[in-house]
């Protein structure tokens, strides 16, 4: 990670000689500590943890408590914190200057926290936080009926949140008492709090509300989260799926979708996609098992997704289990009604359907 | 022991606090079996504080958790339940405890300083180790069925992922690993068995990677034997077993020295 880092500030270090570039780096979880030390930024956004890879890096408490014990060693680096997440909440350091960023708007929220819920208890007391309002997983408008600890106000929020289908959302932005309205070129409540998570970090770092609103506009799905490819006439809607709590997001949002999907899921295991497969079973699949017309299960685990369908109502018949990502591609295009084609992958197998992708000259360009 | 004819009925130990690796796909699992055979099915959640009955269940399952849910849930299942799942062990009910359940089956978890109680049904102790034990997994099983046979010897495969070493006192392993490592690492040991009380490190989850296990429960829950449960269409599931087999003879286990910087990596 760190070398990867080093070598991504070398190719740039041309535009670096600009006073006013910013570096933004995305940087893994688990490297955060080593490579804010030798950074020192001057914002760190922490957007949400989620489960995720437990096989690689343990319990998500023990990275929260090593993002709160990294943070005040960083005085001068502003925390841009989301709200909305109480394992997040709990990094935001005693004194220092935090930016809180986060939704509001309760006609989001879920009647029920969703299977996948993750750091449900407070971390200071244990007990089980009270929530008025869940967005994805243990997101949304919690408290602590043992201590008290409430969701922060947050400075940067959004409202009256509405979406098109699994297309894009239209939302208001607010910093303090000024708001503007954005449109966001992709589906989900969890893009909306990433771009009010962008937006948060972008105005401190001096960018106007407007300049937010444009540059959220203008932004293109980034590899396969929400991306569109035509296909041999056909339009793929790519949409990676790599936890529990992400793929909940992206099964409700097919479920949006008023015509039948034409799907091609693929669960590989590799050490980018998190050995243990067994998240699938925490994923509610069965909010878009309706929705399926017909499934083709591919990846190095076609055979236990396909399974995970089964038992979330999909009618066997309806589910084709073809291993090899090509064989599968194909067999989801030549059968594939008139609908919507959505690709459901993992991290790895998103990679492979790329370089699938690109040798049929269905992408601009490579994913580096 | 008291089958409830035609009915599966499952308490499930503290569902919003063990459930960290897919626990919920073990009763979905469950319920989908019995109702396409059109069985009953019953599940009782069972939290923090409320009465367990040790009559009402065919199966008492437990789950695994991060460490301070299961320190939580240790001291309740001490205080509150011990009796209850000791007295329905007793009548040939199942109690079944997968990963940080299976701990808390034992005498105690020490994590260093700190020591999490169990409720002794099982006798085994587990220590904290140096980096966690990480991967697809297979044993092999041969469990008793009702009617004096077994079942003769399976496999049950999954995915293990534990800080803990297992120590078993006088207590069978549950198996033998085939891939993996198992209880401790190095004993070729997986997970524990005294009756019907299972205890074991494979989650996955453990059901759907293993329908032949799952039906074995089904079977004693409603009184009958395997062979009389209603067939089910298991191509899906048998290819998923076979595909769960395959992953732990490529993966397990992995003793590069990058398998080992990673596991350092890990809480220890």
């Amino acid at each position: 990670m760190a070398g990867g880092i080093a070598a991504s500030l070398l190719t740039q270090r041309e535009a670096a000689r600009d006073p006013q570039a910013v570096g933004l780096l995305e940087v893994d979880e688990f490297w955060l500590t080593q490579v804010a030390a030798a950074t020192q930024p001057e914002a760190i956004l922490l957007g949400n943890l989620f489960r995720d890879q437990l096989d690689r890096y343990g319990e998500l408490d023990a990275i929260a408590e090593r993002w709160g014990e990294l943070l005040p060693t960083l005085p001068a680096t502003t925390a841009v914190l989301c709200a909305d997440d109480p394992l997040v909440a709990s990094t935001a350091p005693e004194s220092g200057h935090v930016v809180w960023f986060g939704i509001d708007d309760p006609s989001l929220g879920m009647a029920a926290q969703d299977h996948a819920a993750d750091g449900v208890h407070c971390t200071r007391c244990g007990t089980t936080l009270a929530y008025s309002v869940v967005y994805a997983g243990h997101t949304g408008l919690w408290s602590c009926p043992g201590c008290g600890r409430r969701r922060p106000d947050p400075s940067v929020r959004a409202t009256a949140i509405s979406f098109q289908g699994a297309r894009g959302a239209h939302f208001t932005l607010h910093a303090g008492e000024d708001s503007v309205e954005v449109d966001l070129p992709l589906p989900g409540a969890y893009n909306v709090v990433n771009a009010v998570g962008a937006a948060a970090l972008a105005l401190q770092l001096g960018a106007t509300l407007q300049q937010c609103a444009t540059g959220i506009a203008a932004m293109q799905a980034a590899f396969g989260r929400g991306e569109r490819v035509q296909l041999a006439g056909r339009e793929l809607l790519l949409m990676l799926v790599k936890n529990p709590v992400g793929a909940n997001e992206v099964l409700r949002t097919l479920a949006l979708e008023p015509r039948p999907l034409d799907v091609l899921a693929v669960l590989n295991d590799r050490i980018a996609d998190g050995r243990d497969v067994s998240w699938v079973w925490d994923a509610d699949v069965e909010a878009a098992a309706a929705s399926v017309r017909r499934i083709v299960c591919s990846g190095t685990r076609a055979d236990e997704l396909a399974m995970r369908w089964r038992y979330a109502g999909v009618d066997p018949q309806r589910i084709v289990v073809l291993p090899d990502l090509e064989a599968a591609l194909d067999a989801t295009l030549s059968e594939a009604a008139d609908g919507p084609i959505v690709v459901l992958p993992t991290y790895t197998a998103m990679l492979e359907l790329r370089q699938l992708l690109l040798g049929r000259g269905a992408v601009a360009g490579a994913f580096t | 022991m008291t089958a409830s004819r035609g009915t599966m009925r499952v308490a499930w130990l503290y569902p919003e606090h063990l459930n960290i690796y897919a626990d919920r796909g073990n009763l979905l699992l469950l319920e989908r079996r019995c109702q396409w055979r059109e069985l009953g099915w019953e599940v009782t959640p069972v939290g923090l504080g409320d009465a367990l009955d040790a009559d009402a269940h065919d199966v008492y399952y437990l789950g695994g958790g991060q460490d301070r849910d299961q320190a939580l849930c240790a001291a309740d299942l001490v205080a509150k339940k011990r009796d209850a799942l000791a007295a329905a062990a007793e009548r040939g009910a199942t109690v079944l405890g997968i990963c940080g359940g299976y701990q808390l089956l034992g005498h105690e978890y020490e994590l260093g300083t700190e020591r999490i109680p169990g409720v002794g049904l099982l006798d085994l102790r587990t220590v904290r180790g140096t980096g966690r034990l990480i991967g697809d997994v297979e044993i092999t099983v041969d469990l008793p069925r009702v009617d004096g046979t077994t079942t003769g010897p399976h496999a049950l495969a999954g995915f293990e992922n534990h800080g803990g070493r297992t120590i078993l006192g006088d207590v069978a392993p549950l198996g033998t690993v085939v891939h993996g490592h198992g209880n401790d690492g190095e004993s070729g040991a997986e997970g524990a068995r005294r009756g019907q009380i299972i205890g074991t490190y494979l989650h996955g989850p453990l059901l759907p990677k293993n329908v032949w296990f799952a039906d074995e429960l089904i079977a004693r829950a409603v009184g009958v034997t395997p062979a009389e449960l209603p067939p089910l269409d298991d191509r899906l599931e048998d290819a998923a077993h076979a595909s769960a087999r395959r992953a732990a003879q490529r993966s397990a286990p992995n003793h590069s020295p990058l398998a080992r910087v990673r596991a350092r990596l890990g809480r220890g």
